[in-house]
C-alpha cells in the first residue's frame, strides 16, 4: 500500500466544533457550527437569534418619533446612518421634503458613520489575523469621529441626531470647518494602515482566496454593501436611487473582482476615501437655511413660541402627547448602509404608532451566505473571513 | 419602468386572481393567492421587461384588528400577508408582491430554491408569525429559542410574555444545525 | 523599583487581608462577554484614549476559566441566558461582575418578550453602570468601584 492509502485507510471521525456564541473572534453573539476533517471545514452551519431584542415588536408599541433611538441601536458600527434611514423612511410615508441644509447634514453625519464603521470593521478583522496595531491606530480616530458627535449633538455613540423632518440641532459654528481637518487626517491615518497591510504577505497570504463570494451567490442570497461590491457588482444605492441629494455628489463605487476577504478590506479602504470625498463636497456646498421643516404636524415649534404663545404650546404638547400621525398606507424606503442595503417596511393605520416595521437588514442576508464560503477552508480562514463580512449581531438578529 | 406599469402588467397576465392592488405614494404592490406566488416571482423575475431578478426582503405582517384611520373599513379577508421586496439592478426599479394568507390555513409555498436569501427569511417569518413554507427544508425557529411557544409578532401575543429558556447550556450544542 | 532603598528590613508586617486584597485589586483580569452596543464602547475603554491599564485591568481574558472579572456588556436575551450562566459557572473564584449599561442592568428600553430585564435574574452583580452606552469614564469609574469593594473583601469570605 502506498503512503497516501495507508493514511485514507485510517478510520477518522468528523469532529464538530462549536464557535461562539462566546467567542472572541464573533464580535458579538455569532454562533458557527464547524464539521472538521483535520483542520479542515466539511460541514459548517450557523445558528442566530442570540441578540433577538425584539426590535420589530417594541416599535410597534411606541411612536414614530421614539423609534429613533431605536434604530440606532440596530448597528453600533456606526449608528447614525440607521437613526437616518429611520427617519428618511417616515419623511417617504408622510409624503415630505426635508430642508437642502439638513439634507446635507445627514449625508456628512452618515458617512462619518460609514467611515467609523469600516475603521472597526478593518481594525478588528486585523486583530483576528494577528495585526493589533492597525486597531489602536483606527480607534484613536473613531474617538475623534466621536468627538465630533459630541460636539454636535451632546452624544458620542448614539448620538439621536436626526428628527422626523429634518436633524435636530444645526452645526455649531467651525463645525464643518474641524470635520473636513479631522477627515483630512483621517484619510491619512487611513493611507498609513492601507499601506501597512495591501502588500503585506502575511495578509495577503491569510486572505487572498478566502471566504470568496461569488457574484451568483451574492446576488441569490441578496448580498449588498461592500460584500457585493467585492464581488465585481458595481451597485450602490447612492447612485442606483439616491436620497438625500446623493447625486450632487461626485464619487466613484469601488469595485473588486474576487469577492475574497482582501478584496473586501481593500473596497472598504476606498469606501472611506469616497466617504471623505463625499464629507468635502457636502460641506463646501452645504446650503443655509433652516434644518426642520416647517409643518406644524411634523416639526416642534420653536422653544420660545413653546413658552410664549398658547399655539405654540398646544403644538408641543400634541406632538409629544399624540405623536406624529402618517395617513395609513405602507411604504419600503430603502438606503445604502455600512454593510449594504438597510430597508424599512413600514404599515402605518393613520395613528401614531406603526402598525408593523419590518427592518430588512444588510447582515442578515449578508451573513446567509457566509457557511457557504468557508466550506473546505481551514477554521482559521473562518475566522478572517468573518471579521471581513462585518456581521453585525444588533441588525442580524434585531 | 415604473411601479405602476409593473402592477399593471401583472394584473393583466393574472386577472381575477389579483386580490388587491395597492398604490401609494408611487410604490406599488398587488396582493395575491399563496397558489399564484412561486409563479408570479419566477415570471417577474424572468420577464425581460421587469427582470426583477433580486428578492430583497421577505417580511410578514398581520392585521388582526387593523383599523386604517380609526375606521373599522379594512376588506381584508385574511389575517396575514407575507410582502416580497423585489428590485431589478439592470432596470433600477423595485415591486412588491404580498401574499395573503388565511389564519386556518397558514401555508405558503417556499422559494428557498429560486433565491438562497429566502432560506433564512422564511424561517423568520415562520419563528415570528407562524406562517408555515411547504416545501423548505428546514423550517425552524431562528430569532427565538427552541422552546419557545406561539409566536412573537403576532398581534394577540402579549409583548412582555417572557418564556424562560430551561436547557442547560451544555445541552444546546443541538444536532439540528443545517449544514449548509 | 527603588523599594528596597526605603525599607531599611526586607520584611513588612501587614494583615493577610491587606496584601492579598491589594493585589487582587491591582490585577483583574476581565472577560468582556460583549453582546451589543455596549461591547463597542468597551473598545474605546481598553484603546488608546481611556487605557484601562491605568487601572490594571488590561488583561482582556476571552477564556472564563482566566479571567476573575467578568463586565457583562450589552442586552441579554432569553436564549443567552443559559450561555450566561454557565460563563460566570465556569469563571473560579474569586470573581466580580459588572452590568454595563441599561440593557445588562435592566433590560433598558426592551421591555419586551425576548429580553431578560436584568442580568441580575441569572448572576449575582457588583458594579451596575449607567447609561445607553456608558461613557468609558463611567466603565473606569466602575473598576475603580470593584476595585474598592475588593479592598473590604476578606479572604477567608471566598471558598
Amino acid at each position: 500500500m502506498s503512503d497516501q492509502t495507508q493514511v485514507n485507510a485510517i478510520p477518522t471521525d468528523l469532529l464538530t466544533l462549536n464557535i461562539g456564541p462566546s467567542h472572541p473572534a464573533t464580535h458579538g453573539t455569532l454562533r458557527i457550527q464547524v464539521q472538521l476533517d483535520g483542520e479542515t471545514i466539511v460541514n459548517s452551519g450557523c445558528e442566530i437569534g442570540y441578540l433577538h431584542r425584539g426590535y420589530e415588536k417594541q416599535c410597534e408599541t411606541v411612536f414614530y418619533q421614539i423609534v429613533i433611538p431605536y434604530a440606532e441601536r440596530l448597528n453600533y458600527m456606526g449608528p447614525v446612518h440607521n437613526s437616518n434611514a429611520w427617519c428618511h423612511a417616515c419623511e417617504l410615508l408622510l409624503g415630505i421634503e426635508i430642508p437642502a441644509r439638513a439634507q446635507a447634514l445627514r449625508v456628512i453625519t452618515s458617512e462619518m458613520g460609514r467611515i467609523i464603521d469600516h475603521c472597526v470593521c478593518i481594525g478588528t478583522n486585523l486583530v483576528d489575523i494577528g495585526a493589533l496595531t492597525n486597531f489602536w491606530y483606527m480607534y484613536n480616530y473613531r474617538e475623534k469621529i466621536y468627538d465630533l458627535y459630541e460636539e454636535l449633538c451632546g452624544a458620542r455613540m448614539m448620538v439621536n441626531y436626526p428628527r422626523i423632518g429634518g436633524v435636530s440641532l444645526d452645526a455649531p459654528d467651525g463645525w464643518l470647518e474641524k470635520v473636513k481637518r479631522t477627515i483630512d487626517e483621517m484619510a491619512e491615518a487611513v493611507g498609513d494602515v492601507q499601506k501597512l497591510v495591501e502588500r503585506n504577505r502575511i495578509f495577503m497570504d491569510r486572505t487572498i482566496g478566502v471566504g470568496a463570494i461569488s457574484r451568483e451567490l451574492a446576488l441569490s442570497h441578496g448580498v449588498t454593501g461592500p460584500c457585493l461590491r467585492a464581488a465585481g457588482v458595481a451597485h450602490d444605492l447612492r447612485k442606483a436611487q439616491p436620497y438625500w441629494g446623493y447625486e450632487k455628489y461626485k464619487f466613484e463605487i469601488p469595485t473588486a473582482e474576487h469577492g475574497d476577504t482582501y478584496d473586501r478590506t481593500i473596497v472598504r479602504f476606498q469606501e472611506m476615501y469616497e466617504s471623505c470625498k463625499i464629507i468635502h463636497q457636502a460641506i463646501d456646498s452645504i446650503p443655509g437655511g433652516p434644518v426642520m421643516v416647517s409643518d406644524h404636524l411634523v416639526a416642534l415649534p420653536a422653544k420660545d413660541k413653546v413658552y410664549n404663545t398658547m399655539e405654540g404650546l398646544i403644538n408641543h404638547f400634541k406632538l409629544i402627547m399624540h405623536g406624529i400621525q402618517p395617513p395609513p398606507g405602507e411604504i419600503y424606503s430603502a438606503t445604502e448602509g455600512g454593510n449594504g442595503e438597510i430597508g424599512f417596511y413600514i404599515v402605518s393605520d393613520g395613528g401614531p404608532k406603526p402598525w408593523r416595521v419590518r427592518i430588512r437588514p444588510p447582515c442578515f442576508a449578508n451573513y446567509s451566505v457566509f457557511p457557504k464560503v468557508i466550506q473546505g477552508q481551514m477554521v482559521a480562514d473562518a475566522i478572517a473571513a468573518l471579521g471581513s463580512i462585518n456581521i453585525i449581531a444588533g441588525e442580524l438578529d434585531r | 419602468m415604473t411601479e405602476r406599469e409593473i402592477m399593471d402588467r401583472v394584473t393583466a397576465r393574472l386577472g381575477s386572481r389579483v386580490l388587491a392592488t395597492y398604490e401609494f405614494r408611487g410604490q406599488c404592490a398587488v396582493t395575491i393567492r399563496p397558489a399564484d406566488l412561486r409563479e408570479l416571482l419566477a415570471w417577474l423575475r424572468d420577464d425581460p421587461d421587469t427582470n426583477l431578478e433580486w428578492l430583497i426582503d421577505v417580511g410578514g405582517v398581520d392585521y388582526l384588528g387593523y383599523a386604517p384611520g380609526g375606521h373599522d373599513d379594512d376588506d381584508r379577508e385574511w389575517r396575514f400577508e407575507v410582502a416580497y421586496q423585489l428590485y431589478s439592478m439592470s432596470k433600477n426599479h423595485r415591486f412588491r408582491v404580498k401574499v395573503a394568507v388565511k389564519e386556518t390555513e397558514c401555508e405558503v409555498p417556499s422559494i428557498w430554491d429560486m433565491w438562497g436569501m429566502a432560506n433564512w427569511m422564511e424561517r423568520e417569518v415562520w419563528d415570528l408569525f407562524g406562517i408555515k413554507f411547504a416545501g423548505h427544508p428546514n423550517l425552524r425557529r431562528i430569532m427565538c429559542h427552541d422552546d419557545f411557544q406561539g409566536h412573537a409578532l403576532r398581534k394577540d401575543y402579549p409583548i412582555n410574555k417572557r418564556q424562560k429558556l430551561t436547557v442547560p447550556a451544555e445541552n444546546l450544542l443541538c444536532e439540528k444545525v443545517e449544514w449548509a | 523599583m527603588g523599594l528596597e532603598a526605603e525599607i531599611e528590613s526586607p520584611f513588612i508586617t501587614t494583615r493577610l487581608d491587606e496584601v492579598v486584597n491589594w493585589g487582587r485589586a491591582y490585577s483583574l483580569w476581565p472577560m468582556p462577554f460583549g453582546t451589543a452596543c455596549c461591547a463597542i464602547e468597551f473598545m474605546g475603554v481598553v484603546s488608546g484614549r481611556f487605557d484601562v491599564s491605568r487601572f490594571g485591568a488590561e488583561l482582556v481574558r476571552f477564556s472564563p476559566r482566566q479571567a476573575d472579572l467578568i463586565l457583562v456588556m450589552g442586552t441579554i436575551t432569553q436564549k443567552m441566558a443559559p450561555v450566561l450562566k454557565q460563563i460566570y459557572d465556569q469563571m473560579p473564584d474569586p470573581k466580580w461582575v459588572v452590568s454595563m449599561g441599561a440593557c445588562a442592568s435592566s433590560g433598558g428600553f426592551y421591555d419586551n418578550y425576548s429580553v431578560v430585564q436584568g442580568v441580575d435574574e441569572l448572576i449575582p452583580v457588583d458594579v451596575y453602570v449607567a447609561g445607553c452606552p456608558p461613557r468609558p469614564e463611567n466603565v473606569l469609574g466602575a473598576v475603580v468601584k470593584i476595585q474598592e469593594k475588593i479592598s473590604r473583601e476578606k479572604v477567608t469570605s471566598w471558598r
